[in-house]
């Protein structure tokens, strides 16, 4: 069975994960994994790309006039100042 | 007026013969809210004032001679779909307190149709499950027996619709999640075709599977909320280009994968499936047993490709830029506690299969080699429909179970969708249609039946859909 080290996904996914938490998700992912395991027996190659798949772009036009929705979008924000989102700092200088 | 048997295209009818106002079909809703929703917590939220108002628009819209198809009739929305200024929650703690910025697209809709909100519907938090007992806001209850789940993930909009609380619903449907829920609640659920309806709006969690569709009574009622929805849209890349469509002439033939069908499935449903049938065969259609050997391979596949989009999806949330967002010294810290406390369990459980079925090393074996799985599958499909106008299976393999019967068993849940994930696989349009009951515990519990018509074919769904219910 695929061993999987439930702690190193948590981290990957930014999400905290209590201990007992932890111990259940060990049991649990394997045995799901294992269960989607059956499509290994399916003798098919990487997947030809889907006619329905394309890119859709749209054309670089009509722009809609700055700051129509900022007020809308910022009342949704946990902390603002003025027109800004307030966040962590993201950049340090040290190093570590 | 009779709620228990009224339906969209019968209160067309009276509110334009002025037999009953808006008004007065909306308080009867609100009415009927308030002596059962405390019992069934199908609602999250009811709107009761701006619901009265939009009914007086209504009501103005028909004076006036200008009535639609939807002006005046009470629908419940599913909390996953934006409604510009209310909360939509997804039935999470991270968006409990989340207020829309926008309309969705099938919102928009519905309001140049003057249709009436009369609320929000509970679901499995950000749709991920089969029962209604993963919203973060209790379950809902199944109206035809209290102790029963009313299936999921749309199990409020489904039970809402069942119990006479709401005209008709909107849910989504990602992996069976309006079919499942409307076949455990004994009414109509249909899957549109992916793209037929803008997403936009829609809180993502399978993007290449998630549609927006209707629960109601009838199918009649489905074709009439599907007519008022559907289209293109700028907004959603994925959406389908409104082009004209030559309908499908219609064979009478319909298509058993029997081998898959029979796998797994209660007896009791499987019986109330074959009585179906041959109600058809006796309406004058011919059954035909179709050979779709990719098909047992749907559920695997469709628990690696969901996972990994919602893993992906539901990155999003992070406590920055809206919802729930707990303080903490730096901003990596931010976004793990506020993910770790504003996610339920299954949703921890999807995103970190999402994230392991995506990881470096294992995205070949798992994600891509699903993706090629579901390439056969739609094969299955488009090869099927050259013989038959549409294929049939149950809705799900078992009636509606207990609360709490499967909730700490993941693979039982899942297990619940085998027939369903199809169709959202290969993208085709599906409906789940009442199909008798069966008896448990001295209760009648509904049993759906489904059919899966071709991509773009959602008039071959209404048109064998009416011989079901007419048979």
């Amino acid at each position: 069975m695929t061993k999987v080290d439930v702690r190193a996904l948590a981290e990957l996914a930014r999400l905290e994960v209590s201990d007992a938490e932890l111990a259940k998700l060990e049991k649990e992912i394997p045995d799901i994994l294992k269960f989607v395991e059956q499509i290994q027996q399916v003798g098919t190659k990487a997947a030809p790309s889907s006619p329905e798949l394309r890119n859709v772009m749209r054309a670089d036009e009509n722009p809609l006039e700055s700051g129509i929705y900022t007020e809308k979008l910022l009342e949704a924000a946990p902390k603002r100042k003025g027109d800004r989102i307030v966040v962590k700092q993201v950049v340090s200088r040290k190093k570590n | 007026m009779d709620l228990s048997k009224l339906t969209i295209a019968s209160a067309r009818k009276s509110l334009d013969a002025k037999e009953y106002s808006a008004l007065e079909l909306t308080n009867a809703y609100l009415e009927n809210i308030r002596a059962k929703d405390k019992e069934l917590h199908a609602y999250l939220e009811v709107w009761t004032d701006s619901a009265r108002e939009e009914a007086k628009k209504a009501d103005a819209m028909i004076t006036a001679g200008r009535s639609l198809p939807l002006t005046g009739i009470p629908l419940a929305i599913k909390d996953n779909m934006l409604i510009e200024g209310r909360i939509a929650s997804s039935a999470s703690k991270i968006l409990e307190n989340y207020r829309a910025s926008y309309d969705a697209t099938a919102i928009k809709k519905l309001k140049e149709q003057g249709a009436v909100f009369l609320g929000r519907t509970n679901m499995d938090e950000f749709a991920m499950g089969s029962s209604t007992e993963n919203s973060a806001f209790g379950p809902t209850k199944n109206p035809h027996d209290l102790s029963r789940v009313p299936g999921g993930s749309s199990g409020g909009s489904a039970a809402a619709v069942a119990g006479s609380i709401a005209l008709a619903a909107l849910g989504s449907d990602t992996g069976g999640s309006i079919r499942q829920p409307a076949s455990h609640c004994g009414i109509v659920g249909l899957k549109t075709t992916y793209g037929a309806v803008s997403r936009f709006g829609l809180m993502p969690m399978g993007s290449s599977l998630d549609q927006i569709g209707p629960l109601t009574k009838t199918i009649e009622d489905a074709k009439m909320v599907f007519d008022a929805i559907a289209g293109h849209d700028a907004n959603d890349s994925t959406s389908l280009p409104d082009i004209p469509r030559v309908q499908k002439s219609i064979r009478k033939v319909i298509g058993v994968p029997r081998a898959f069908v029979q796998t797994g499935v209660d007896p009791d449903v499987l019986e109330r499936f074959n009585e179906t049938l041959d109600k058809l065969k006796a309406a004058g259609y011919e059954v035909r047993d179709v050979e779709m050997p990719n098909l047992p391979y749907a559920l695997p596949v469709y628990y690696i490709v969901c996972p990994a989009e919602v893993s992906t999806n539901l990155a999003r949330y992070d406590g920055i830029r809206y919802g729930l967002s707990i303080d903490a010294p730096t901003i990596g810290e931010v976004y793990t506690k506020t993910r770790g406390a504003g996610f339920g369990p299954e949703v921890r459980r999807r995103i970190l299969i999402g994230t392991f079925v995506l990881s470096s090393g294992y995205s070949d074996a798992y994600y891509r080699k699903a993706r090629a799985v579901r390439e056969l599958i739609r094969a299955d499909f488009t090869r099927a429909f050259e013989d038959v106008d549409a294929i049939a299976m149950p809705t799900s393999p078992n009636p509606a179970f207990k609360i709490g019967e499967k909730a700490n068993d993941p693979l039982a849940m899942y297990l619940e969708d085998i027939f369903s994930v199809t169709a959202n696989l290969a993208g085709v349009p599906a409906v789940s249609l009442p199909a008798g009951v069966v008896a448990r515990e001295g209760k009648e519990l509904p049993v759906g039946f489904q059919l899966i018509a071709p991509h773009r074919h959602e008039e071959v769904l209404f048109a064998i859909g009416k011989d079901v219910e007419g048979a």
